[in-house]
């Protein structure tokens, strides 16, 4: 940031138009990557928030000892509910209101407005859209042979273009138009992307699922992958229909404990 | 044993991206699994019960406060577990699997419990929160990380310590043959991502058709193999 304009009565104005180094910048995002870190019942990811705003607020006239930074890090470090990743669009907003010298109470209203559409749009697009998606890829990998690290590669590879993609886009969304920061999420990819996701993930998954079961059964065992295979489809219908009163995970793992005992006990 | 710090420092990282630091998804069981395989000498194991996994962890979206099993370390104990037994092949892949679910609802659980513990670190430093202290967010901060990362080197230590005795000694007896027990486990496992896929994208417009399309696809490839 440059210096902060006019001094009135001895007392620096905050700066209209502020500026922010590429260490901030750089820091800020890094600190991103941790908003979580103290994430809670109470106030969620609000500590996150002030943490990751902090390098930032310290360029707040007077620096870190002034009441203005210690206001905002107040401000800042309350309660704040959002996707992880797209918490990035109010950081990069935040930022800017916060060295801008917006009113307080306008900020709060603003942060607060923010969490509704950033958790729902980051849900559906992230962990309901990209992280399927990348998984299912990557099981299709695997079962047309993919070593390890070819898999590996992918999975990552593919996840982590999107996350950080979307971690970096937050911030410079969130910076060039601050509080009027609501239009971007009108953007064609966040409004129309997860339903296009879903319907690929829909079909990778088709295609992941029988190629995953062929490989792990092995190879020349047809009668056993057919039988997966239908056994797979028939308890995935009784799943559906019992939908959210069965955790899937917590019935493979009865039904695999009491497979692991018949093994145990039936003589060799 | 010698395995067990280094596989704890495995599981800890990995158990820290699960919700804290970064988030990148290698705490996902296709991951976990194979590196913990890799870091015991059999990747191709650990890759076999981390595929099993992933196929089940697709029914898991990590939604804010919603409570869900702790992958990252589970799969850490599992497919470190099912690659140490390799050499008995028959039943390895089944018990690591079966050892991942055991380890990752025990961790769920201590996730539920970390987050409690930062509320309480959030409510003893609460005064200086409201007075804007730059060192009480910051110490909140580093204080949620490294209880994190503390409680996921713990639970791998611990499931680990636990865990592997009793594999070896079920391996041992495990009677049915090597590709039955894996076409059980996978087929299992197969169940709960069928029921995920549709669970997550039948709201979608046209994604049963989708998912008919790709499973034509899939069945078609096993066919002309």
């Amino acid at each position: 940031m440059t210096a902060p304009a006019a001094a009135t009565h001895g007392v620096p104005s905050p700066d209209p138009t502020p500026r922010v180094s590429a260490m901030t910048w750089v820091s800020v995002f890094v600190r991103t990557l941790a908003i979580q870190g103290s994430w809670n019942y109470e106030t969620l990811l609000g500590n996150g928030v002030g943490f990751v705003l902090e390098p930032v607020l310290r360029q707040l006239p007077g620096g870190v000892h002034s009441d203005a930074f210690k206001a905002a890090m107040a401000r800042e470090s309350a309660y704040f509910n959002a996707h992880p990743y797209l918490t990035s669009v109010a950081i990069g907003a935040l930022a800017k209101a916060e060295l801008s010298g917006v009113p307080p109470e306008r900020i709060e209203r603003f942060r607060t407005a923010l969490c509704g559409p950033l958790g729902s749009v980051g849900d559906r697009l992230v962990w309901a859209g990209l992280l399927p998606f990348s998984s299912l890829v990557a099981l299709i990998a695997f079962g047309v042979g993919a070593g390890p690290f070819a898999v590996l590669a992918i999975f990552l590879v593919m996840y982590n273009v999107g996350h950080f993609g979307l971690r970096i886009w937050g911030l410079r969304v969130g910076w060039t138009r601050w509080l009027a920061v609501a239009g971007a999420l009108a953007n064609p990819v966040l409004r129309n992307g997860p339903a296009y996701i879903a319907r690929a993930a829909a079909a990778v998954a088709g295609i992941a699922i029988p190629l995953t079961v062929a490989r792990v059964v092995g190879p020349t065992r047809r009668p056993l992958l057919e039988g997966a295979l239908l056994a797979g489809a028939l308890i995935a219908v009784g799943l559906v229909r019992v939908h959210g009163r069965v955790e899937g995970w917590k019935l493979v793992l009865v039904l695999i404990a009491l497979f692991a005992l018949v093994s145990v006990s039936v003589a060799r | 044993m010698r395995e067990l710090l280094p596989l704890s420092m495995l599981g800890g990282l990995l158990g820290l991206d699960v919700v804290c630091f970064p988030q990148m998804m290698i705490s996902r069981p296709l991951v976990g699994a194979t590196v913990a395989g890799a870091f015991v000498g059999d990747t191709y194991t650990g890759l076999l019960v981390g595929a099993t996994l992933e196929l089940i962890a697709l029914a898991t979206l990590p939604f804010g406060a919603s409570r869900y099993p702790e992958w990252g370390s589970a799969a850490v104990v599992g497919g470190a577990i099912a690659a140490a037994l390799h050499a008995e092949p028959a039943g390895t892949v089944t018990v690591g699997v079966l050892a991942t679910l055991a380890t990752a609802w025990v961790g769920g659980w201590t996730l539920v419990k970390l987050r409690v513990w930062n509320a309480w670190l959030a409510r003893r430093k609460r005064g200086a929160l409201e007075h804007g202290s730059r060192g009480a967010v910051v110490g909140l901060q580093l204080a949620g990380l490294t209880s994190d990362l503390a409680r996921a080197m713990l639970l791998t230590a611990v499931a680990y310590g636990l865990i592997f005795p009793v594999a070896r000694a079920t391996v041992a007896l495990w009677s049915f043959d090597e590709h039955l027990s894996r076409a059980v486990t996978v087929g299992a496992a197969s169940a709960v991502a069928a029921a995920a896929a549709w669970t997550i994208f039948h709201s979608a417009r046209g994604a049963r058709w989708y998912f008919a399309g790709g499973l034509l696809i899939g069945l078609l490839i096993l066919a002309m193999r």
